[in-house]
């Protein structure tokens, strides 16, 4: 078919292979719009062909529906004015409201990403009571009042003696019904994401933005997979602490670099609150690629070897291109650990190479 | 063709039966039915089957699968203006659906044959379309597909730079003005002495005057501005004749769609008033109310910040027949004031379907809106401006006074909502330029769009060119020399007196 060829263009002009000075067009935004009730939106990537326009935030339009002078219209209005010409087929947007769940196979689809196998650990299988049934019979103490009603209020009518004058309803034995329920063996596999952020002064915006987008993906890949996924927030410079996830996004410090002390808070961390057996643990690590001495590092390479490439499922680095950082640790880390299967790196250059990172992360199924 | 199950077959003739039943005139109409891979690459294509071959419909293609697969969205018509009407149906859908689809394309079919905007469209464009392709892809095979897309590309960029009124109108064509005489139009004298009485010298004075506006008239070129900037670029900017051929695909293409988007509210509107009215008094069967209801809601939803063709027209088209049948019009029902009697007023005149079909055939977007948008219907419809504030950073509700609503909702339709230029002159500054005029409405351009479109023009016109606009409410003279942009400001507004809506 001719359109698979058009289909093949118009990707590879996405892709940049050709029209280099086609790709400032690709209105590519984030892959993350905004997180809505569990809906994000998915902008499908498009081209817009420049033509002499009106301003949209100049524009305006016309809307229908409730509200007051000075209420927010919902969302974006669309580009196209009423009589945008066309043919007469349906309409389709650029921006998809997809849900979690489906968001995350999507991912899985799109980037060929295998299923991820929990360590084999003795899995921990709660035993959860779930008050989801109903019967006949039980305590009066778990009479289901509505349930039990709308029996008795069935019967009066299916037998013709309710009158809506009179409307007093006596319910009889075979009405009650009760709450019950049922023994749940729900198999756990439990994991903590724990991201560790480099915020001294070499990071900008830009920076903390991947990353942003970066973690999100990587939370929702996993979060498909292990239910009860824990997420913790190591910022650092010179110095590491715990934040939460907003702070976390926020933040900026100037300064200098030690990455092992955000390493040393990590392994706190995992040895107080989430024991080598029971967790599947995921630590991810992003920064620039400075560290303010060779000794730090060196620290860190030690961290690495004795205490987390053992334990942990994966060890992620995100190096993330700034102006200003030298971009050594990812070169020290590759010396130092050639093949270690653990430790996951990848180079993240800009905003469009944040799939191809995330396949890095998560393409061994670890 | 046509490949309908005997079952969508019976279906099809009944519904074309009652369609002629209430007074439709359609063309022969072809129903196909096809998959819903097919029917995302016809859509792709403007639902024609071939097209020349170009990225944007494989975006188009590209957008339209992936929200079917997300199931966020799939077409349930398309229908093509030709003639015979190719109409397609998509496999797997439920029958009450096809139904629906077979009652709506009926309405646009007649409103298609009908409607006299549509009059001057080629019928005949699925061969049109199959002809531009192969012509294209023969540029593609002698000069390289690389070549040929970057010319398409900028091409489609001026798009939109055509007069979409003047297919309806009949040029007075070969007459050369008369050469004017150098001499000026004096009285004329037999009596030497009389001259300065009959000629006074102000009078001499106006006259030499008006000679030269009038040569300096002759002089300019274009003599009068015209908004036809493609084809005014066929004619005159230095193209190699493949060049010349593709901007004329693409303006053939672009004067196709035009009336599409000059009735698309009428256009869906009708449509949708047929499908309503044919499915709910003759076709439908009980067990089908309710998925007909569910489809039927779901094309009419309102949101609050798109504006849905779909109901703003049936509703329009069902208030006009409510007040025709009543008698709800005329200088007695405006002059009226009183509440409670223009409640009730029926003079059970009758006339409404009569007029509704009349409206049909006369009317596009702007005048159906113009004559028929009450300010009852704005209120029943909950329609508002909004306008977005740039304190909150959002778009909000502006106001919900009527002649305002008209007056934006006019706006958006006049040029489809699009900033009408014209070129000006074709020797700016006597060097060649090209001088180009924006009707300026109290809306600006986005200048960065406006930055590379220009761009893309000066590389078919290949002399700098000008852009008169407003920036920044400012009147500016945009200038793009190939290599870099120059802004001056303008003395006066770019325009001459403020553009008269079309």
């Amino acid at each position: 078919m001719a359109i698979r060829e058009d289909q093949n263009r118009f990707k590879d002009i996405i892709r940049g292979r050709i029209k280099e000075n086609f790709k400032k067009y690709v209105t590519h935004g984030e892959m993350v719009g905004k997180r809505e009730n569990d809906f994000v939106k998915i902008p499908v990537p498009s081209i817009d062909i420049p033509r002499f326009k009106y301003g949209a935030k100049q524009r305006g339009g016309v809307g229908q529906g409730q509200g007051q002078p000075g209420d927010p219209v919902d969302g974006q209005p669309s580009e196209e004015g009423a009589g945008e010409a066309g043919n007469q087929s349906g309409q389709h947007q650029i921006e998809v409201d997809i849900s979690m769940d489906e968001l995350a196979d999507i991912l899985g689809e799109e980037l060929e990403l295998p299923r991820i196998e929990p360590k084999g650990k003795p899995r921990q299988d709660a035993l959860k009571n779930k008050y989801n049934g109903i019967a006949p019979v039980g305590p009066e103490g778990l009479r289901h009042f509505k349930n039990s009603y709308k029996r008795a209020l069935r019967r009066y009518i299916s037998s013709g003696t309710y009158t809506p004058d009179d409307p007093v309803i006596i319910p009889i034995r075979g009405d009650m019904r009760y709450r019950s329920f049922k023994v749940k063996n729900q198999p756990q596999a439990n994991a903590v994401v724990i991201y560790m952020m480099d915020v001294s002064g070499s990071m900008g915006e830009e920076q903390k933005e991947i990353v942003r987008l970066e973690s999100f993906w990587i939370n929702t890949w996993l979060k498909k997979h292990y239910k009860g996924l824990e997420t913790r927030f190591i910022i650092h410079d010179a110095s590491a602490k715990e934040v939460d996830e907003k702070t976390f996004f926020s933040t900026s410090e100037s300064g200098g670099t030690l990455i092992s002390s955000a390493y040393k808070l990590c392994q706190q961390i995992v040895e107080t609150d989430y024991p080598f057996n029971d967790w599947n643990i995921y630590p991810f690590h992003f920064s620039d690629g400075d560290n303010w001495s060779g000794e730090d590092t060196r620290l860190c390479m030690k961290l690495l070897r004795e205490f987390f490439l053992p334990n942990v499922n994966m060890f992620g680095y995100g190096q993330v291109e700034s102006k200003y950082g030298s971009g050594q640790f990812l070169k020290d880390l590759e010396r130092e650990f050639p093949s270690e299967e653990q430790l996951v790196m990848s180079k993240i250059e800009s905003r469009d190479k944040i799939l191809d990172s995330i396949k890095d992360f998560l393409g061994k199924g670890k | 063709m046509a490949n309908l199950t005997p079952e969508l077959e019976k279906a099809r003739v009944k519904i074309l039966k009652i369609a002629e039943s209430y007074g439709l005139d359609c063309f022969e109409t072809i129903f196909e039915l096809i998959t819903y891979d097919q029917i995302n690459q016809f859509a792709a294509y403007g639902g024609f089957p071939v097209r020349y071959p170009h990225w944007r419909f494989g975006m188009e293609y590209e957008q339209l699968s992936k929200s079917y697969e997300y199931g966020l969205s799939k077409i349930y018509e398309m229908v093509i203006n030709t003639d015979p009407c190719y109409a397609y149906l998509m496999e797997g859908n439920r029958m009450v659906d096809q139904k629906l689809v077979m009652a709506h394309v009926y309405g646009h079919c007649d409103f298609f044959k009908n409607n006299q905007w549509f009059s001057p469209t080629n019928r005949k464009m699925m061969d049109a379309m199959a002809n531009h392709a192969t012509r294209i892809r023969r540029y593609i095979d002698r000069y390289g597909i690389e070549t040929v897309e970057n010319f398409i590309d900028s091409v489609l960029s001026l798009e939109n730079l055509i007069d979409r009124y003047s297919p309806y109108i009949k040029k007075t064509t070969g007459k050369e003005e008369p050469e004017r005489s150098k001499e000026l139009s004096l009285l004329k004298v037999n009596r030497d002495y009389m001259d300065d009485y009959i000629n006074p010298p102000d009078f001499v004075q106006f006259q030499r005057e008006k000679k030269a506006q009038e040569a300096a008239k002759q002089a300019k070129f274009p003599s009068s501005p015209d908004r036809d900037i493609l084809a005014f670029l066929m004619a005159n900017a230095p193209l190699k004749n493949w060049q010349q051929d593709i901007i004329s695909i693409i303006r053939d293409e672009a004067y196709y769609f035009a009336p599409q988007g000059m009735t698309k509210i009428m256009n869906e509107g009708w449509a949708s008033y047929w499908h309503a009215k044919m499915m709910t008094q003759n076709i439908m069967n009980d067990s089908e109310v309710i998925d007909f209801a569910d489809a039927h809601s779901g094309t009419m939803a309102m949101s609050p910040n798109g504006f849905n063709p779909y109901k703003v027209g049936i509703e329009l088209f069902r208030d006009i027949e409510e007040r025709w049948n009543k008698g709800q019009y005329g200088k007695e029902w405006n002059e009226c004031d009183d509440i409670k009697a223009k409640n009730n007023w029926d003079r059970k005149l009758g006339q409404g379907r009569d007029k509704i079909f009349s409206v049909r055939r006369s009317y596009n977007d702007v005048t159906f809106i113009d004559e028929f948008l009450t300010e009852d219907f704005c209120i029943r419809n909950k329609m508002f401006v909004y306008k977005f504030n740039k304190r909150t950073g959002r778009y909000e509700v502006d106001t919900r006074d009527f002649p305002l609503i008209k007056k934006q909702l006019l706006f958006q339709l006049t040029n489809f909502g699009q900033p009408i230029i014209q070129v000006e002159d074709a020797n700016f500054e006597n060097r060649g330029e090209l001088l180009l005029t924006h009707m300026y409405e109290g809306v600006e351009m986005q200048p960065d769009y406006m930055r590379e479109t220009l761009k893309n023009l000066q590389m078919i016109w290949t002399r700098p060119v000008n852009l008169a606009t407003v920036l920044d409410q400012q009147s500016k003279l945009i200038r793009f020399d190939g290599t870099e942009f120059k802004e001056f400001s303008l003395q006066e507004g770019p325009t001459p007196p403020a553009a008269s809506s079309e």
